[in-house]
């Protein structure tokens, strides 16, 4: 961790502060910006739940006219955009940067300055992209954004500018924190932890943003190239200029194929922490599920076009494309028989992490069959665009991305804060989910096979859709329920001041092995690792479990100093991109230089800051 | 000056700031990937004129080329010199390495001048919208690179850059690189691969 | 396992001949690919059948080969660990990948469906 350019001249600097607003501001602590991307992301999710009620409480009777057309098209757009890029994207990030320094036994990440830039600009990117319901113009183009309803002529209002440009910034918090979190996981580990020797979590997490790094440049092209179209009159889209708009597809597909696996793997590495604690069994067939993970993450680039079976492509590609589908299934596969494995013979505790973690296996389970059934190119054709689609990556993206967040949330509140949430509210909690959830999503199956389509704000009556759609909307209703009782839980537990243990649950990683909530500095020493599961190691070499770990003073530690420029920086950036949507505005260059100039300054005095990165 | 906190330990052995700049070089590979496929699907697809061979002037471009092949070796002597503490050899050869870049920019703000005189603008056809955009996305790269080596050219002069600071000037020369290792890849598919 | 305070003391070795021997190299290759270019446009004069033909394999060999040197030798790769190989190599990999299949998807495909198709019996 060089310092920069300028002379390292006693960074003493600025006093840390612990508590108030400002603290939060200038925090660089990844603990602390962990929770400020949980905070955040899990309001962005209680949004596109909202999104998601008001979509069933439209397609619960036919010919239902409780919201427009118009509204409707906003609804499924902001529902598919929150989801994917401001909920489980964001609840992913509050657990790398929580738990990877202490999971890899460091005491920050690599960059912590640019750890603060990702998630500030990530906020503003959230709230740019929600402020557009103030000016009636949420985005209603998908949240694939198809060229060419996404272009002027046909999208004139600035919905789709408000989506391709709130994008271009969450882009910018996601490639800041994939290089940050790249460079910390290779570099930043405890003696010892070979790479081999990572907790699972890690792994994926490692994947990810290699994922992340590799696959979001070309998202941030496409919307270059519509944003281009839009603003300055290109046709790269627009057909009567000579545009393809497959070419948007297959941009945005390269991208979002390894997108989905973005939003599963740091799922995948959740539920291989909890299973073997909960099994009180290590992990099996641990190089199997690196090997599989690389192998997941490096074939989902060559699958994209199976988001286009039915446009034309022709036989070789829809062969190529199915035929490389079908063999992502499996290293999928390879885990879920290793998930089995690990609690075969196990000594199982159902708690609540554990329900969720089980009911992960199951829903995701449902999610990959009905995938390697769309995975058939001619089967395909019958299922895609309708609520089949929709059936199988909700449950892919709920019961398996979501059931496994939350089943993390229940894992790791105590070290986080302190206490431990109601199991007896947890389980309540589960059983209204899964109930729920299946209730909601399991009969798209069948009436997406009988042909109800995708995206439309109604169906006739007549069509035999009527009484699936009523219990689907009792479902989600349901599945929004059960949120309520986990936020009773949060507050309850919050309230009861019950104090939680170090170790709770008899972890097998370092995160347990610190008090909870954690110090500052995390560790009090920096550990020495020997083996995987590096705390149950160390239990077993001290014969059982060990005390408490006290909280010290921490004299002599040095941590990264406060800084307010990086927040000042994603200012800069969200003053950008609202400037280049005032760009026809006579004063649109002033407007930009000025943003420009503010980015710019940020820059220069971060980088020059006399700053200790510890 | 404390040199543990100036190099710490890293589980790789590489400096964080190395490794995260040849993992944002590794990010920028698929961005000019993308723009240069988006320029070769639409190659030969305009509706309209002017079209590549009525405007490429190959000489100037060749000229501009070799500076930012030759910009390089500067650099990279540069880099040398800052490492053996030989500031004459640091400041001589950034200084020169910065001239090159200045005069590539002028190459290009010269030419996409006088393409627009010509009647070729981003919005004329796919040609000047996929031209503009693949090269001038390169462009503002080397402005921005010029920017930070003048940064790095300053804090040179101030003697802010000692060898044992030599990695922040590694870190903008492998960008710098980079930068003309994508120029490589475009003068030849843009302006050399046309009938 | 820090190198870097090793490498600050004696590892910059003098290489400015080396690394001017490379330049030289790259602008004798830039000169090939113009010349390649300019040949291949200019009919009667020696090699334009084969260049006329050939250019874009030959620009693509010529600049494989400056790019290589560039990387090798300019950003020190020569000389770095297989992570740092690694990260660059992969990332070419895929950005070559993505380009091949856009072209192939875009421009080629409609030409070997042309061909296989009437073979499979499929229209």
């Amino acid at each position: 961790m060089a310092t920069s350019v300028l002379d390292h001249a006693g960074a003493a600097g600025i006093h840390p502060e612990k508590t108030g607003l400002w603290s939060w501001i200038t925090t660089v602590d990844h603990k602390k910006i962990g929770i400020l991307y949980g905070a955040s992301a899990f309001i962005f999710f209680l949004i596109g739940g909202l999104e998601a009620l008001l979509i069933r409480w439209q397609l619960m009777k036919p010919d239902n006219n409780f919201v427009s057309p118009e509204f409707y098209n906003q609804l499924f757009t902001m529902h598919g955009t929150t989801m994917i890029f401001l909920a489980v994207m964001p609840l992913s990030a509050m657990f790398f940067n929580f738990f990877i320094p202490l999971l890899i036994g460091a005491r920050d990440v690599a960059f912590p300055r640019l750890n603060a830039f990702s998630y500030w600009v990530f906020l503003f990117g959230g709230l740019f992209l929600n402020s557009s319901f103030l000016f009636n113009a949420a985005p209603n183009g998908g949240w694939f954004g198809y060229a060419n309803l996404s272009s002027k002529q046909y999208s004139p209002g600035l919905n789709m500018d408000f989506w391709s440009m709130g994008l271009q910034i969450l882009g910018i918090a996601s490639l800041a924190a994939g290089v940050n979190f790249f460079v910390t996981i290779l570099n930043m580990r405890a003696p010892g932890m070979k790479l081999i020797r990572m907790p699972m979590f890690v792994w994926m997490s490692f994947i990810t943003q290699l994922l992340v790094l590799l696959s979001f440049p070309v998202i941030t092209v496409a919307l270059i190239l519509l944003m281009f179209d839009r603003l300055f009159g290109t046709n790269f889209f627009v057909p009567l200029g000579g545009g393809d708009t497959m070419l948007w597809q297959h941009l945005f597909w390269v991208f979002g194929h390894p997108e989905v696996y973005i939003l599963i793997l740091p799922a995948f590495g959740i539920i291989s922490e909890v299973l073997p604690v909960f099994s009180r069994k290590p992990l099996f067939g641990y190089t199997a599920m690196v090997f599989s993970g690389c192998f997941i993450a490096f074939l989902g680039f060559g699958v994209w076009s199976h988001h286009m079976f039915s446009t034309g492509m022709g036989p070789i590609a829809d062969s190529v494309f199915s035929l490389a589908t079908m063999l992502i299934a499996i290293p999928t596969g390879v885990k879920v028989f290793n998930w089995l494995g690990t609690t075969w013979g196990g000594s199982i505790q159902m708690k609540t992490p554990m329900y969720f973690a089980l009911g992960f296996i199951a829903m995701f389970i449902m999610g990959g069959l009905s995938g390697v059934m769309h995975s058939a190119a001619p089967a395909d054709l019958q299922q895609t665009d309708t609520y089949f689609v929709v059936a199988h990556f909700h449950y892919v993206l709920f019961g398996g991305s979501i059931f496994a967040l939350t089943s993390g949330a229940y894992y790791w509140w105590p070290k986080m804060f302190g206490h431990m949430l109601d199991e007896g509210l947890g389980k309540v909690h589960f059983w209204l989910m899964l109930i729920g959830f299946n209730l909601t999503f399991f009969p798209m199956h069948i009436v997406g096979l009988e042909g109800m389509p995708r995206r439309v704000y109604t169906y006739p009556a007549g069509l035999g859709f009527e009484s699936l759609n009523r219990l689907e909307t009792i479902g989600a209703l349901i599945l929004g329920f059960s949120f309520l009782v986990f936020i009773a839980n949060v507050i309850k537990s919050t309230l009861s001041k019950v104090h939680a243990p170090a170790d709770p649950w008899n972890g097998a990683t370092l995160e347990w092995s610190i008090p909870s909530p954690p110090q500052e500095f995390n560790f009090p020493t920096i550990p020495t690792v020997h083996g995987r599961d590096a705390y149950w190691e160390e239990k077993r070499n001290h014969g059982g479990k060990l005390p408490e770990p006290a909280r010290v003073s921490g004299a002599g530690i040095h941590l990264p100093s406060p800084s307010y420029w990086p927040f000042l920086a994603a200012v800069g950036v969200l003053l950008l991109f609202i400037a280049l949507m005032h760009h026809d505005n006579k004063f649109g260059p002033v407007y930009i230089f000025a943003a420009v100039s503010v980015l710019f300054f940020s820059i220069f005095n971060w980088v020059f800051e006399p700053f200790h990165e510890g | 000056m404390d040199a543990h906190a100036l190099h710490p330990a890293t589980s790789t052995g590489i400096p964080n700031r190395k490794l995260a700049i040849w993992t944002f070089i590794g990010s920028e590979c698929l961005f000019f990937a993308s723009l240069i496929s988006v320029y070769l699907v639409y190659k030969g697809k305009s509706l309209v004129g002017p079209y590549p061979h009525e405007m490429f002037e190959i000489p100037l471009v060749t000229a501009g080329t070799a500076l930012l092949l030759f910009s390089s070796l500067f650099v990279v002597l540069a880099l040398n010199g800052c490492e053996q503490g030989n500031r004459k050899k640091f400041l001589g050869w950034l200084a020169m390495t910065i001239l090159c870049g200045f005069f590539f920019i002028g190459m290009q703000v010269y030419e996409f001048t006088h393409f627009y005189h010509e009647g070729l603008t981003m919005q004329k056809n796919l040609f000047g919208a996929s031209f503009f955009t693949l090269t001038g996305f390169h462009g503002t790269h080397v402005t921005i690179g010029v920017i930070w080596l003048i940064t790095i050219f300053i804090e040179g002069l101030k003697g802010h850059v000692p060898p044992a600071k030599a990695l922040n000037f590694e870190m903008a020369a492998l960008y710098w690189h980079f930068v003309d290792v994508v120029w490589i890849v475009i003068f030849p598919v843009v302006y050399l691969m046309n009938s | 396992m820090d190198s870097t305070a090793q490498a600050h003391e004696h590892n910059f070795p003098e290489r400015a001949g080396e690394y001017v021997k490379i330049g030289l190299v790259l602008f004798v290759l830039t000169a090939m690919e113009v010349g390649a270019y300019e040949i291949a446009h200019r009919e009667g004069v020696p090699l334009h059948e084969f260049l006329h033909t050939a250019l874009i394999p030959v620009l693509i060999v010529l600049s494989a080969i400056k790019f290589a040197l560039v990387a090798l030798f300019y950003m020190h790769l020569k000389w770095d660990g297989p992570l740092l190989k690694g990260i660059f190599s992969f990332s070419l990999f895929l950005a070559t990948f993505v380009i091949l299949a856009l072209l192939a998807l875009f421009i080629y495909l409609g030409k070997f469906s042309a061909i296989i198709g009437p073979l499979t019996g499929a229209t």
